[in-house]
């Protein structure tokens, strides 16, 4: 079952809900890794693509995954759009909803802006990440990496690791696998590590070796450069000295490790560079196909949803 | 090597105690100490006092950029002249010293020129420019001990919040200069009826509460360790005390030159009074000097700047800042003990125990196993001060010409004698 109109976090999902949904997205991952084409659920149903903020991976992540289920899929570069006019963002949920697609698919720079729209228009809305706030399809597609390397879901202990602070994917990552019943110890420099965070889970430190001790799973989180105006760190190179994962850091970790990024990478600064490729220890681009799963696998089930609330189930 | 102080009064500043005794030294190290039998080579201290070596901190010199007005072999003379055994130095030279290259390089100058030990402090922003922190951990790898703007605050809040955490995680230490740099701006005299009399730019002592309050509200929030260079004032002094009760990590610290002058010693405009911060009322003065004895304010320094005769022969608003004090600091400290505010012990406990446990150093202390960092000076001796004689290459003192009381005589630094009158 997953009763939900929108995906527009994790917050709100029951760990059966979640169980669900990967468990599709399972599936759907088999079936793309055997190159089995997919019923087309999505058959009929147009989804539109708003991106307010660049990401071409999520973006071409969410149109193949729509495209594969048999979506009409139309993307829409939004800062060449009217918003960059001034239209406010309600006039152009009010536009879109007179246009009567199906999903959108939306990204936006600041937090809430997605719920927000969500809350204007006819149409099942998907989170894509807004702001510092979530981005639950990459929580999901993190938690399904680690369920098929791992085994499990739960009694995990992971180690979410570097900016904290300016990243939806941590945010989102720690609401799941907290759901989850796993240990999550958030990692990082006093500077990126929110205030308040330790009501949230359990453990924090600023210390990578103490934080990465006995992990099942380091999660790396990318340092957001384009938010380092405000001097939160000395320097690149400092900051890849103390929180930048190596292989003498990742020691601490149980021997079984499994390291996970959401890209891009900065190689050198958050992790180091052949650490990253070593396909022993990183499942980075498991996690990348994960993505078009759980994508296919949120979008059939509100699709089912949608049909249903229109009377075509 | 081995060395026998004899015949000494053993100021104790860990103990409180003065008592009669002797100093056995092996190796660099106190090896023991009270009534023991002679070895090695015996030095008769003729019963004058022997106490830990002074931990001066803040200290500029020159070099880099500054070298004329003074330079690592100046510094270290003057220091072991005056007593002072450990000098950690302030990173206002130019450049900055922001980076671990430049503070490796200041650190070799010493290690090479320097006849004491010299521990730098680093920059806590990038330029002194308030915007980006420096790599704290990289220089504090190097050897900083300490980060600080000297005596231009971080202004933006949010800047020194980062600084602050970052500085937290690594349980480095900052040292704040609290005064409200708008404020402030422009000032040479706290204001007051003497400061209108003499139409000088005046600043508030409100200036001062204003910073550390500023301050003290952002330790709480980090919870980093937090040196206070220069507390001055009754109303500062009233917010420390508050600050300290709530047990935050905070300590301060004050120049000899406001426990010792007061805003009247401007009168003839002589810019060799000219210090930041401005010298303050007698009211201000007796309070901070009460504060010193009642342990409120952990740490006397010198706050040594060194200015040439360019820098200070100019009108009182144009004159550079700042009073050479190395060699002058324990013979200023001492009217303090003559005048029966403080006992020995206690000075010493603010002039080298304290500092030296504020920055985690095993000296400051008469005990076995302490290095071997001592002073032996006859508190009594009176002289004139003569600038001339200084060995600063700057000689800008406010007390030149004036009739002081107590002389160092010695100074040994790990064993080692430095200096000898």
């Amino acid at each position: 079952m997953f009763p939900h109109r929108h995906l527009l976090g994790i917050e709100g999902l029951r760990p059966t809900e979640i169980t669900t949904l990967l468990d599709l997205a399972e599936t759907y991952a088999e079936a793309n890794r055997a190159g089995r084409a997919p019923e087309r659920v999505l058959a009929g149903l147009t989804q539109i693509n708003m991106f307010f903020e660049n990401s071409t991976r999520t973006q071409a992540s969410f149109e193949i995954a729509g495209k594969r289920l048999g979506a009409d899929v139309m993307n829409m570069a939004m800062q060449a759009s009217s918003i960059s006019k001034g239209e406010t963002l309600i006039d152009t949920a009010l536009t879109l909803n007179a246009m009567h697609p199906d999903l959108i698919v939306v990204r936006h720079p600041h937090s809430g802006a997605v719920n927000l729209l969500a809350s204007k228009v006819n149409c099942a809305v998907l989170n894509a990440g807004d702001g510092r706030h979530e981005h639950p399809t990459q929580a999901l597609l993190d938690a399904l990496t680690i369920r098929r390397r791992k085994g499990r879901l739960h009694r995990l202990t992971v180690a979410i690791c570097g900016d904290i602070a300016h990243s939806r994917v941590a945010r989102s990552n720690m609401i799941l696998l907290g759901l989850m019943e796993n240990r999550v110890r958030l990692v990082g420099p006093r500077t990126l590590m929110p205030s308040g965070v330790d009501h949230m889970v359990a453990e924090t430190t600023d210390d990578m070796r103490e934080g990465l001790r006995d992990a099942d799973v380091v999660m790396m989180l990318r340092l957001q450069k384009e938010r380092m105006d405000g001097g939160f760190i000395p320097s690149e190179r400092e900051y890849y000295h103390r929180f930048g994962l190596d292989a003498e850091k990742l020691s601490y970790a149980r021997p079984d490790a499994i390291v996970m990024h959401p890209g891009p990478m900065n190689r050198g600064v958050e992790i180091d560079g052949l650490l990253a490729d070593d396909i022993n220890v990183s499942v980075i681009r498991e996690q990348v196909e994960m993505g078009v799963a759980v994508r296919m696998a949120a979008m059939d089930l509100l699709a089912r949803n949608l049909r249903a609330e229109r009377g075509m189930a | 090597m081995t060395l026998t102080l004899t015949n000494a009064r053993l100021v104790d500043p860990e103990a409180g105690t003065v008592a009669d005794g002797s100093i056995l030294v092996e190796g660099g190290v106190i090896a023991a100490l009270g009534d023991i039998v002679p070895k090695g080579e015996v030095i008769d201290c003729g019963g004058k006092c022997l106490a830990p070596g002074i931990v001066d901190i803040g200290v500029k010199v020159g070099e880099p950029g500054e070298r004329h007005k003074e330079s690592y072999r100046t510094a270290g003379a003057a220091a072991a002249a005056g007593g002072v055994t450990t000098i950690v130095t302030r990173p206002d030279t130019r450049p900055v010293m922001d980076t671990p290259e430049a503070l490796t390089f200041a650190m070799r100058r010493a290690a090479e020129a320097a006849p004491v030990n010299v521990l730098p402090m680093a920059a806590l922003t990038k330029g002194f420019e308030g915007r980006e922190m420096t790599e704290i951990g990289f220089l504090r790898d190097a050897g900083a001990v300490a980060f600080t703007d000297a005596d231009r605050p971080v202004r933006d809040p949010r800047v020194l919040i980062r600084a602050m955490q970052y500085a937290a995680g690594l349980d480095a230490l900052i040292v704040g200069h609290v005064q409200e740099p708008g404020l402030s701006a422009g000032a040479c005299m706290t204001s007051g009826p003497f400061a209108a009399k003499l139409g000088l730019p005046s600043v508030s002592p409100v200036a001062e509460r204003m910073q550390l309050e500023r301050d003290i509200a952002l330790i709480e929030m980090t919870g980093v360790r937090y040196h206070a260079d220069q507390v001055t004032c009754a109303a500062g002094l009233a917010v420390l005390e508050r600050a300290k009760a709530s047990g935050l990590r905070l300590t301060a610290g004050t120049s000899v030159h406001h426990l010792t002058l007061n805003t009247f010693d401007v009168d003839d405009y002589r810019t060799f009074f000219k210090v930041k911060p401005p010298l303050r009322s007698e009211d201000d003065r007796m309070a901070t000097v009460e504060a010193l004895a009642s342990g409120l304010i952990d740490i006397v320094c010198s706050m040594h700047t060194p200015q040439d005769e360019e820098s200070k022969r100019l009108p009182f608003e144009e004159a550079a800042s700042g009073a050479v004090g190395l060699e002058t600091l324990l013979p200023a400290a001492l009217q303090l003990y003559h005048a029966g505010h403080i006992d020995l012990p206690r000075l010493f406990r603010a002039l080298s125990l304290n500092p030296a446990r504020l920055l985690g150093l095993p000296c400051g202390r008469l005990s076995e196993g302490a290095p071997a960092d001592l002073v032996l000076f006859d508190p009594d001796a009176p002289f004139v001060l003569d600038r001339s004689t200084l060995r600063s290459k700057s000689k800008n003192t406010p007390y030149d010409g004036r009739r002081m009381q107590g002389r160092v005589l010695r100074t040994l630094v790990g064993g080692k004698e430095v200096f000898a009158r």
